[in-house]
């Protein structure tokens, strides 16, 4: 599948995750949020943006456990758990999280 | 083997590298795998020797050959518990390196006021082989 | 406690089998299997190697790949035993664990 933005083609696995990272950006992030039907908010970015660095400096998307970790040592203790990552991302924290990232499927993510 | 299975005792596994990064696909499968199985929490180890050595060589860059650079994923493994990487220090004479050619690897230490370790153990070969005969399970790659 | 290794690869084409036999413990036992048969063969370069290891561990061949070679029982250096495909079985029910040299 691929998405289409300002004239713009982006490709896309068939479930959605872009193929090319670096073609990223926050407008795509959004039309892609849309068809996980996420309404975008400051603690969604704070999440993706969070998976984007991580991905920057180890070349991979932390698993939940581990993300959950992470997250508590940035944000603070009631931002890292699973229950408000699910809120958020009720599909997954990790795949849809991931996937408005620009991110690949993380490792091991049934 | 079910009693086994239903036991609360981790088991010790141990991932054997013996191969180059990128020139086979196995250093990568076995990264994978130790990330997938992470989520399993056993104790488990890393164990560098022969080849496998390169896996954590300092400075790899990867644009040219068009292949994805998955070394600095090591660096991730303390986030994952796994925290013990034993390096062969024959291995590494061998091929005219030392510990200080490999990438700065560490966990922290959650009993210890999350303190930086070094991950990276440098082993004698007669220590190699102690803590391969110490193991529930060997794995190969 | 001990090991059964096995080594697929032969002497002449990886290192596989020399990394081996240096991390054996008292007590491992090693099969040879595949091409690393020809690892056993007696009067090659390797064969002092495979004789030294034979002081600390057991060493095997497994006899179908041996056979596939061309070669038998008086081609092995000294020491080195054959098992056929029961006798892989056994080996691996009387170590606590398995490891398969790449």
């Amino acid at each position: 599948m691929a998405y289409e933005l300002n004239g713009e083609t982006y490709a896309a696995d068939e479930e959605g995750y872009l193929t090319d990272l670096s073609k990223w950006n926050p407008e795509l992030a959004a039309l892609i949020a849309v068809d996980e039907k996420i309404d975008m908010t400051d603690e969604h970015w704070e999440v993706v943006n969070f998976l984007r660095e991580y991905y920057d400096e180890y070349q991979i998307a932390p698993a939940i456990r581990v993300l959950v970790k992470a997250m508590k040592k940035k944000f603070g203790a009631e931002k890292a758990s699973n229950k408000y990552l699910y809120e958020l991302f009720p599909y997954g924290p990790a795949k849809q999280a991931c996937k408005i990232a620009g991110l690949p499927k993380p490792t091991g993510c049934v | 083997m079910s009693e086994d299975m239903d036991d609360d005792v981790a088991k010790k596994f141990l991932y054997v590298n013996r191969k180059a990064p990128y020139g086979t696909i196995y250093a990568l499968e076995s990264l994978e795998v130790v990330l997938i199985g992470a989520a399993f929490e056993q104790d488990v180890s890393l164990a560098f020797l022969d080849d496998g050595v390169y896996q954590l060589i300092d400075g790899q860059k990867t644009t040219g050959i068009g292949m994805k650079n998955f070394s600095p994923t090591y660096k991730a493994l303390g986030d994952y518990e796994v925290t013990k990487l034993y390096v062969e220090k024959e291995s590494l004479e061998e091929r005219g390196l030392t510990v200080d050619d490999l990438m700065d690897i560490v966990y922290e230490d959650e009993d210890d006021d999350w303190e930086e370790k070094p991950s990276i153990r440098l082993v004698s070969r007669a220590e190699m082989a102690e803590i391969m005969a110490d193991q529930d399970v060997v794995l190969s790659f | 406690m001990s090991t059964l290794h096995t080594v697929n690869k032969s002497p002449f084409d990886r290192s596989t089998m020399a990394s081996c036999l240096a991390h054996l413990k008292a007590g491992d036992a090693v099969l040879i299997i595949e091409d690393g048969v020809v690892g056993a063969r007696k009067g090659t370069a390797f064969a002092a190697t495979v004789t030294a290891a034979i002081g600390n561990a057991e060493v095997f061949v497994l006899g179908p790949d041996l056979a596939a070679r061309g070669m038998g029982e008086d081609d092995l250096v000294d020491g080195v035993k054959i098992v056929d495909y029961d006798g892989f079985v056994d080996l691996v029910t009387k170590h606590d664990r398995t490891q398969a040299w790449l």
